[in-house]
């Protein structure tokens, strides 16, 4: 499994799966109900209020208050769909989505768009980069990150249909889709092999698993045999994957739109660790905030674009 | 209409059925308080002021007002649901759902001990029947109810839902964006009471930040005001039956209800310094002296 055949369909925004997510799902169960906090537009719910207006909950712009409807709702047996940017949806609702959510084991799902840097021009203050973390250290919570427009259709409608607290990430930008439109393959927890290879194990969630498929493509172009997953379910995670595919290559970079702290990367040093240590490096960013500036700008700045994929595996392939 | 009902009330309550139905919920409610200090006593922790102060409120609330099924079900269908938002007073909160049936008293002796259902602050994660959702963290309870009420309203379900939070937990923001909503949205399956004792843990709510008037504040926010003394049984029937009459008529519905912190025990009133602190032996005593064992203690 080469990764030279994979390439782009189409580009689109993951909002806008999502956008088309939670109308299907809508439209299959009664019982979903969503929620905004006075981010209609930006989170594509439009279709989803034209045809169930009687079951979207606009709260406006008061975020704890809509987890704990959420919760509330939860309770009448009700499926809340919470919305808003990942910056207010997690860390400023933390406590909130800990006690009355994680805690209570409500069947709330947290859907947020505009996460990390390729939010782009509205800067630091909008452009969370910690959520990943925030939400997979609480107890009970599963946390997805898909990785393209129809793969974040297909998670959205997965995790509505699982039962339990739920937190799915993804962003704003268009970009390229190259996951199929009905990917049998496509199951929470269960991580994607992209390629199989022998020399390095390449790990990815959401925008950065494209970013990985260029990397690998160029790599493997140069002889390298290059392994690439895409792991779009950072808990609960697919640790047989990991195992499996670093005991072959013996090395592994993990690449995210998120902190270097607590994100995916943490979360295989951590399988990593207690099982087989091999040399791991991170593609994430390095304890620091964000700035204004376009997505690609933000993604060459910030060093997570495909070079420093490459220059991230010659450096843990040199480690091995 | 209303005042006509007040009339047609008085007249009630001057009967001999309502004298022994008030008498009735005021010994559930003495067991009740006798509970609280004997379990805080026990562990040696928990919250014993607000507790007492308000037992007669939740003692009609669960005796009297709301028709609960006490084979519990988690989504509480065509059931009245009760929301505590203030989840340190969890003391009074078991020992009514222990006394109106939803567990056996027996376990009330487990409060705060390692590998109870019973944990500080309620919780769902033991399973515990009667509780809805975890509280502790103040100011998340309307928000709750109000999502809880929403879901009644989807499916058709009359019932009403009810809500507790204690006056410190109004200083919490989130109160304040639930209370917006609740009265924008129009959600009139909606009570809310609240515990105005003036006192919180670091003294009385006007000096640690004072919440001003706080009638004046639930009007102009909306919602429908009454207001109650909560240590005085028939007031507090009378109000929680006047709530009912007045839900569903496009306001939420807030209850301001004057409470005194450790009502029932003399020297655990007047003061905030019984929020947060459990009797010695000595004082165990003296509290029983004055709350008679009316159901046989646990």
């Amino acid at each position: 499994m080469s990764l030279q055949n994979i390439t782009f369909t189409d580009k689109k925004d993951t909002r806008s799966g999502f956008g088309v997510g939670i109308h299907e799902a809508g439209k299959a169960n009664p019982n979903v109900v969503a929620l905004c906090a006075d981010l209609i537009g930006s989170l594509k719910l439009e279709k989803f209020i034209e045809d169930f207006p009687e079951r979207f909950i606009q709260t406006g712009i008061a975020e704890a208050n809509m987890i704990g409807i959420s919760a509330g709702l939860a309770i009448g047996g009700k499926i809340p769909v919470a919305t808003t940017f990942a910056n207010f949806g997690t860390g400023r609702v933390y406590d909130q989505i800990r006690q009355s959510v994680a805690y209570s084991d409500k069947n709330v799902k947290i859907c947020c768009s505009h996460a990390g840097l390729t939010l782009g021009e509205d800067g630091a203050t909008h452009q969370i980069l910690e959520d990943i973390g925030l939400m997979k250290m609480l107890p009970h919570m599963t946390v997805v990150v898909p990785c393209d427009y129809n793969q974040t259709r297909l998670a959205t409608k997965a995790i509505i249909e699982r039962v339990g607290p739920t937190y799915l990430r993804f962003g704003r930008p268009v970009w390229p889709i190259f996951t199929a439109a009905e990917d049998e393959t496509f199951q929470i927890g269960k991580a994607q092999y992209l390629s199989e290879g022998t020399d390095v194990t390449i790990i990815a969630c959401g925008h950065l698993v494209w970013h990985a498929v260029l990397a690998g493509q160029e790599l493997e172009k140069r002889g390298i045999s290059v392994e690439v997953i895409n792991m779009h379910t950072i808990k609960p995670l697919d640790v047989d994957a990991i195992l499996k595919s670093v005991g072959k290559t013996k090395c592994v970079v993990t690449a995210e739109e998120h902190q270097r702290n607590g994100g995916l990367g943490d979360a295989v040093a951590q399988v990593l660790i207690q099982n087989t240590p091999y040399p791991q490096e991170y593609v994430a960013v390095n304890d620091s905030f964000g700035e204004s500036g376009t997505p690609d700008q933000l993604l060459e700045k910030y060093g997570l674009m495909p070079k420093d994929i490459i220059a991230a595996v010659e450096k843990v392939m040199a480690r091995k | 209409m209303l005042s006509l009902l007040k009339h047609a009330y008085d007249l009630f309550l001057t009967t001999h059925d309502f004298n022994m139905q008030i008498a009735e919920l005021n010994k559930t409610a003495t067991q009740i308080r006798r509970d609280i200090v004997r379990m805080v006593h026990q562990c040696k922790s928990g919250h014993p002021g607000g507790s007492l102060g308000c037992t007669d409120f939740l003692t009609a609330l669960y005796f009297e007002i709301m028709k609960v099924d006490t084979d519990f079900k988690m989504d509480g269908k065509n059931e009245d649901l009760f929301f505590l938002s203030n989840g340190h007073i969890s003391p009074l909160f078991y020992s009514v759902l222990a006394r109106r049936g939803f567990f056996d008293v027996k376990e009330l002796g487990t409060f705060r001990h390692i590998n109870s259902r019973l944990q500080g602050h309620p919780t769902t994660h033991e399973g515990l029947p009667g509780i809805r959702i975890a509280s502790g963290s103040l100011g998340q309870g309307i928000s709750v109810a109000i999502g809880a009420a929403l879901a009644k309203k989807m499916d058709g379900d009359d019932k009403l839902v009810y809500c507790l939070t204690g006056d410190g937990e109004l200083q919490e923001g989130q109160i304040w964006e639930a209370l917006i909503f609740a009265a924008a949205k129009k959600v009139d399956n909606l009570i809310v009471t609240v515990d105005w004792n003036n006192a919180q843990i670091d003294g009385s709510t006007q000096q640690v930040c004072d919440l001003g008037d706080l009638k004046a504040k639930f009007l102009a926010f909306g919602f429908e005001v009454l207001e109650m003394n909560g240590n005085v049984m028939d007031d507090v029937v009378f109000t929680l039956t006047e709530a009912q009459l007045k839900a569903k008529k496009g306001k939420p519905i807030a209850i301001l209800m004057h409470t005194q912190m450790g009502f029932g025990v003399d020297f655990m009133m007047g003061t905030h310094k019984w929020h947060g602190s459990a009797p010695n032996d000595e004082q165990l005593a003296k509290a029983m002296a004055q709350l008679e064992e009316t159901l046989g203690d646990y």
